[in-house]
């Protein structure tokens, strides 16, 4: 393995982001003009995306404020939106936990589905080695002050700028979540996972608060664990939970 | 004011949800099945997106030929199949999508 540096890492980390920030231009600015038209102030949207960080719940947020929805709710509803980045920092967790406090709590704040992606497929791949959180800091502070931009662009611009959405640039994202995804397939039970993963989520995206998302992702990994299991055959621990099948 | 109040519980909530597995996790003595599970986290929660934005991007199912994303989904899918290659993937996919777009107009 090469030899890196916080500075080979930190340039790899805004290399590997470059797509997801294609992804997120028309959502940032999108989010920006619906806050505006919801009846939020410029500064409280602006606000939104300094101090919350979360696309999908600060987008269910505006369309909850259109709605008249109380404060109590939005926040409980911004709570489920984001249980999913439980999932990613439980996974995550094993890679950074020797770094201090000073470097988990902006990661925490920082950590979006954009750079998880990117981030959990440098780790798997090469380990994250003694610089490796600089790859994960140089993709939050990309996201971070690429979603800034687009929020301002969309608060500043209003209107004019509503067909952004139709630009189709929402597939760069989708793209590289199917360019990391596949070669992860190298076996059974990790068929099995996305399968499980994909049929649910597509069954299931009428639910409300993204819980369709959760669902599919849970009982993908019920299932990855499952068929492994079975194909292990039988590891005692696992078999005593789902003995009786 | 109520909207300080408002940015103030949406951030708290936010990051009691993303940081505490972040930082508590790596700590614990936890059993090795936790670990072998949380292998499946990437593909689980990266198709659980992808799957409905590729079948349903305006909604409803869309299983046809003018839905761009499931036609440049497919193709994206065969180039990560054939070459595991992230960027190479990714410019492919752009392509046939915008060229379906132009073509089909979906």
């Amino acid at each position: 393995m090469e030899q890196t540096t916080p500075k080979s890492e930190f340039l790899a980390g805004l290399r590997d982001t470059i797509p997801m920030i294609v992804g997120a231009i028309p959502f940032g600015i999108i989010f920006g003009i619906a806050a505006i038209t919801a009846g939020l102030s410029p500064a409280a949207t602006q606000g939104m995306s300094l101090f919350v960080f979360a696309g999908s719940a600060q987008f269910i947020a505006a369309g909850l404020i259109a709605e008249g929805i109380p404060p109590g709710i939005i926040i409980l509803t911004t709570f489920i939106v984001n249980l999913r980045h439980a999932l990613y920092g439980a996974s995550l967790a094993p890679y950074l936990k020797h770094l201090p406090q000073k470097w988990l709590v902006p990661f925490g704040f920082l950590l979006t589905d954009e750079t998880y992606a990117v981030t959990i497929r440098r780790y798997q791949e090469r380990g994250v080695g003694p610089h490796g959180h600089w790859y994960y800091l140089a993709s939050v502070l990309f996201m971070y002050t690429n979603w800034q931009i687009c929020t301002l662009i969309g608060i500043v611009t209003g209107r004019s700028l509503q067909g952004a959405a139709n630009w189709g640039l929402d597939f760069a994202m989708v793209a590289t979540f199917i360019g990391i995804t596949v070669p992860l397939i190298v076996n059974r039970p990790m068929l099995v996972c996305t399968l499980v993963a994909g049929v649910t989520a597509v069954l299931a995206n009428g639910l409300p608060n993204k819980l369709g998302l959760m669902l599919a992702a849970l009982l993908g990994i019920g299932a990855g664990v499952l068929a492994e299991s079975f194909r292990l055959g039988g590891q005692p621990e696992v078999a005593t939970v789902e003995g009786d099948a | 004011m109520s909207d300080a109040l408002l940015l103030l519980g949406m951030m708290l909530v936010t990051f009691g949800v993303r940081y505490p597995t972040l930082a508590i996790i790596g700590r614990l003595d936890l059993p090795d099945p936790f670990f072998r599970a949380l292998r499946f986290v990437p593909p689980a929660v990266l198709t659980a997106i992808i799957a409905p934005a590729m079948l349903m991007p305006a909604g409803p199912l869309d299983i046809s030929h003018t839905n761009a994303y499931l036609v440049a989904g497919i193709a994206s899918v065969g180039v990560a199949w054939w070459r595991k290659n992230l960027l190479l993937t990714i410019l492919v996919g752009m392509a046939v999508f915008l060229l379906w777009r132009v073509a089909v107009g979906g």
